[in-house]
């Protein structure tokens, strides 16, 4: 295997003999990745099933499919993205052009999480390697048989001196985080994100973080028939991507008191209908989190507001999906993060005041609003701040291409997904040539005040006057 | 009433801390938000700027000795146009900006909203003491943000001028200049902005961004480096000499981070490049430089000696070509050529930021992409050539935060262009649209309606659904219409 740095070494070889650089080898290693993902899905499907209870269609829905589409879309776009873009250039600088020239930037680092841990393991690299960049991966170890299967697998289709995945915990994270890379992408909590950003500091390594936080649904009124469709997305987007441990699932809900009991009837009846069975749910990834978790419910007047479910099978570490209704707003499963099968109802007096709900707690990944007043949905997006804001849906953003994904503030900053990540691993170069004809003697001291005259004249683009100093009319 | 850093050393934390409670308690009264109050702002820093350039001027002659031309092109006019520029954009780039959906989300519409970050904190240098102030504030404010501006202490005049013009032009109740020195930038640093923007050298560009990771703030560094300049045989001698020499003396004397520093070119050919660059040299100064009007003297002793120092090295002193005259008291350096001086002597190792220009020889041109790509990525890269696949060649294999052909310095006056560094040289980019994006947060807005279903997306899972959704995925339409009426698909 070799350490950190033999290993490490190997990818700036790779990287400094120039081979990623065409399109050629970056086109190769994508359709390589289709690959994988297309002949290896029975074993993804192990894997996920092994680390999270994940079914087989919600690991194909949330990893391998949007795997799939990214690749494909990434394939497609990608002449047109590695392209310099002609920039518009001001007369006065006349003759001369001006071009953006994308370039790798090197050797990136990637830490990717254990919620989706095939899928955002391997979206990164697809920006990565669009971009022209060798790769070094480090999975969570929270996700053992995933990490596994990526480094058994990665090598048996990409360039092994282009990626390469390093196994282990914290120490071998904080052993990577040594070495200078020339990009750093992490997935995860704000704590450890912190720790990344320090470290990328000493380096002056750029990074993207992509966190979490606690994303808010905003249900509005609406009618019953549209209350189905909301119900059946409410609840898929809260307990189907990963049982609730997803940075832009719902963390809970906002509604109106008066529309509460309705909506609390709506979600259990389809809680039933989709859920009924619970092998169609993930489990909760590990024991601490399980007992982190049953942890939030302690409190008496959290418990007590405990409206649906409530298990908690600890053999299993599954948990049943959980309904709280009004639960203390300074209990900590209002004030942290659930990442959970946990979903607390807030009510208010009216549905307007949510925005300022929202607008008092940090800027989540994501708000989700189920409305039909435009004038509602207007002030989410004017008067609050979230990494997306999604209308009358949950979770599909994240499939979207031509959108940036995400945070801002507490979320994270940085984004990534589509050209996004093409752009989150490159550097764009601005390159401007002149010639040798034409130059303006006007522009070299020694100074005076003819000088100074055409100067401001140009920056006034003041063109005529231009002409008739250069052509010696005005003095 | 502001007591902020009036009393310097008072500024502390508690001090920083009121500051960005007050500009936060603004930011969130919306104030900054509309398109009305930003436009003012501009429109007043603009006024500003036609009011108080002798001011200004004069300032700038008081920190550095910059020749008028200078603070007037490259400062005054540069930010007037930054602000002539914005005021022009402003509306459409406030726009939400509609992206195109697939078939995976139909029906669907989606949109990117650009929205303010929040408050900003701008640490500026003290070189450009002036622009690198006002360009990033210009951006902020563009981008509907509340902003703290902390001038370079080393240039104490235009630091003390923007602190009296700016609360007689802008509304101070979101923008606030803060003056002082290592104490009360770090009582700054302590606190949590939504972005930071620093310009100056690596060391401290580090020191911010350490400090921003406690509060998971996102930073734009703009550092340094040393930007070489490639010199063909090919060329137009007179035309190139002027050019980088106005790039370099021309530049604050050197003292400015895209400056060229060194020069590659080949061991044939440098005499006749000395010889052009001297006699340029001296039309341009005379045959007296430390008598020239237009040069920017050395900023401050302690420069002065750290440049002094990269002179007197051993196996350096002896390279002198041209220049090496020194006037500690009216703190002097004549624009020096040093040829051939060893690559591992402190002026190759450390960014001269000053008068000082080695020549470095190579047996071929091609062999000079490979002394720079050894070292850290340089602010920007110069290549001076009539050979086009030179050309091509430089600008596919140096890496640089920007770079010019046959021109030094020009790049970063192209508002379509972004400035800003890789690797050593920092990270983010501002200028022109770069700077309203940079500031601002690029909200994804998805709007869907209530039909449109997907069921294949719920459980409980079949494989009819299965079928469906591998077909959405890949977008392919005869796919869905098969699993829709219920045929295998292989």
């Amino acid at each position: 295997m070799g350490t950190v740095e033999e290993r490490l070494g190997e990818m700036r070889e790779a990287f400094r003999s120039g081979k990623t650089k065409c399109e050629k080898w970056r086109r190769s290693q994508l359709m390589a990745l289709l690959a994988l993902v297309r002949e290896e899905e029975e074993g993804i499907f192990s894997a996920l099933n092994r680390d999270l209870g994940k079914h087989r269609a919600e690991a194909f829905r949330d990893e391998v499919g949007v795997l799939i589409k990214s690749i494909n879309f990434a394939l497609s776009s990608l002449k047109q993205w590695m392209a310099p873009k002609s920039v518009k250039v001001p007369l006065v600088s006349f003759p001369s052009s001006a071009t953006v020239v994308p370039e790798p930037l090197g050797v990136v680092l990637l830490f990717s999480s254990w919620n989706f841990p095939i899928g955002l393991a391997l979206e990164p690299i697809i920006g990565a390697f669009s971009a022209g960049n060798v790769v070094a991966l480090k999975p969570s170890e929270l996700a053992p048989s995933s990490a596994e299967f990526l480094a058994e697998a990665i090598p048996r289709y990409l360039d092994g001196a282009a990626v390469k995945v390093f196994l282990g915990g914290p120490s071998v994270g904080s052993q990577l985080l040594e070495q200078r890379w020339d990009k750093i992408l992490f997935t995860g909590s704000p704590r450890v994100g912190r720790v990344v950003m320090a470290a990328a500091a000493e380096h002056l390594t750029p990074v993207i973080l992509e966190l979490g936080g606690k994303c808010p649904a905003i249900v509005d009124s609406i009618g019953s028939s549209e209350q189905k469709v909301a119900a059946k997305r409410l609840v898929a987007g809260k307990w189907g991507p990963c049982c609730g441990q997803a940075c832009v699932g719902i963390d809970y809900i906002l509604v109106e008191r008066q529309f509460a009991s309705t909506l609390i009837d709506m979600l259990r009846r389809t809680v039933k209908s989709l859920y009924g069975d619970s092998r169609n749910l993930s489990r909760i990834v590990n024991r601490q989190h399980f007992m982190r978790l049953e942890g939030l419910l302690k409190d008496p007047s959290v418990s007590a507001s405990v409206v649906h479910g409530g298990r908690f099978d600890s053999d299993n570490l599954k948990i049943e999906p959980t309904i709280l209704l009004d639960p203390p707003l300074d209990s900590e499963i209002m004030t942290e993060e659930v990442f959970g099968p946990l979903l607390p109802i807030i009510t208010l007096e009216k549905i307007g005041d949510s925005i300022a709900f929202v607008r008092d707690r940090p800027k989540p990944l994501a708000i989700y609003v189920f409305s039909n007043d435009e004038a509602l949905k207007k002030r989410v997006v004017a008067e609050t701040s979230s990494g997306s804001v999604t209308f009358n849906d949950t979770m599909i953003q994240f499939a979207v291409d031509t959108l940036p994904f995400g945070g801002v503030g507490g979320s994270g900053f940085g984004r990534y997904h589509g050209k996004f990540s093409f752009d989150a691993f490159s550097h764009e170069k601005a390159v401007m040539r002149r010639q040798f004809l034409l130059d303006f003697p006007l522009r070299y001291p020694p100074w005076n005040e003819t000088k100074l005259r055409f100067l401001r004249d140009v920056f006034h683009f003041d063109y005529f006057g231009l002409l008739l100093v250069m052509m010696g009319l005005k003095k | 009433m502001d007591g902020d850093g009036e009393r310097k050393g008072e500024f502390d934390g508690k001090a920083a801390a009121e500051l960005v409670g007050e500009l936060r308690q603004s930011f969130w009264n919306g104030k900054t938000r509309s398109y009305d109050w930003r436009t003012d702002q501009l429109r007043s820093l603009a006024r500003m700027l036609v009011e108080k350039e002798k001011d200004i001027i004069d300032a700038l002659h008081e920190d550095l000795g910059k020749p008028e031309m200078e603070s007037f092109i490259h400062e005054i006019s540069l930010a007037k146009d930054g602000c002539a520029r914005t005021l022009k954009e402003l509306k459409s780039w406030m726009k939400p900006q509609k992206v195109s959906t697939s078939i995976t989300t139909f029906p669907s519409s989606a949109e990117i909203v650009s929205e303010p970050l929040g408050v900003v904190l701008v640490i500026s240098a003290w070189n450009y003491p002036f622009l690198l102030s006002l360009e990033p504030v210009v951006g902020a404010i563009a981008a509907g943000n509340a902003v703290v501006l902390k001038p370079s202490e080393i240039a104490p005049a235009t630091s003390s001028l923007l602190k009296r013009l700016l609360p007689g032009y802008v509304d101070s109740s979101s923008i606030r200049v803060v003056e002082g020195g290592v104490p009360e930038t770090t009582a700054l640093l302590d606190q949590k902005w939504d972005k930071i923007i620093y310009t100056g050298n690596s060391k401290v560009g580090r020191i911010v961004m350490a400090a921003a990771a406690k509060h998971l703030t996102p930073v734009v560094l703009e550092l340094g480096g040393k930007c070489p300049v490639v010199v063909d045989s090919k060329v137009d001698l007179d035309v190139a000499t002027k050019r980088i020499a106005v790039g370099k003396w021309g530049c604050n004397n050197g003292q400015a981070c895209i400056s060229p520093d060194y020069i590659i070119t080949e061991r044939e050919f440098a005499p006749k490049l000395i010889e052009a660059m001297k006699s340029t040299l001296e039309i341009f100064y005379g045959k007296d430089p430390m008598a020239s009007k237009d040069l920017s003297r050395i900023v401050n002793s302690n420069h002065f000696k750290r440049i002094s120092k990269l002179l007197d090295s051993d196996k350096v002193s002896e390279k002198i070509v041209h220049g090496g005259q020194r006037d500690e008291q009216a703190l002097k350096i004549s624009p020096t050529l040093l040829l051939d001086v060893p690559q591992d002597s402190l002026i190759m190792t450390e960014e001269i930021f000053g008068p000082l220009l080695p020549i470095i020889t190579v047996d071929d041109i091609h062999q000079s992409f490979d002394i720079i790509n050894s070292r850290p990525k340089p602010l920007a890269a110069y290549l001076f050539t009539k050979d086009k696949k030179l050309e091509e060649k430089f600008v596919r294999g140096v890496s640089a935060g920007g770079m010019s052909i046959n021109e030094t310095v020009l790049h970063i006056t192209n508002p379509g262009l972004p400035f800003g560094g890789v690797g050593e040289s920092g990270m983010g980019a501002y200028h022109g649209k770069f700077s309203f994006d940079t500031f601002s947060h690029k909200k994804a807005v998805l709007r869907r309606s209530f039909g449109g279903e997907a069921p294949a997306r719920y459980p409980p899972y079949t494989p009819k659904k299965s079928r469906l959704l591998k077909a959405l995925v890949n977008g392919d339409i005869i796919g869905i219409i098969l699993a829709l009426i219920g045929w295998p698909r292989a």
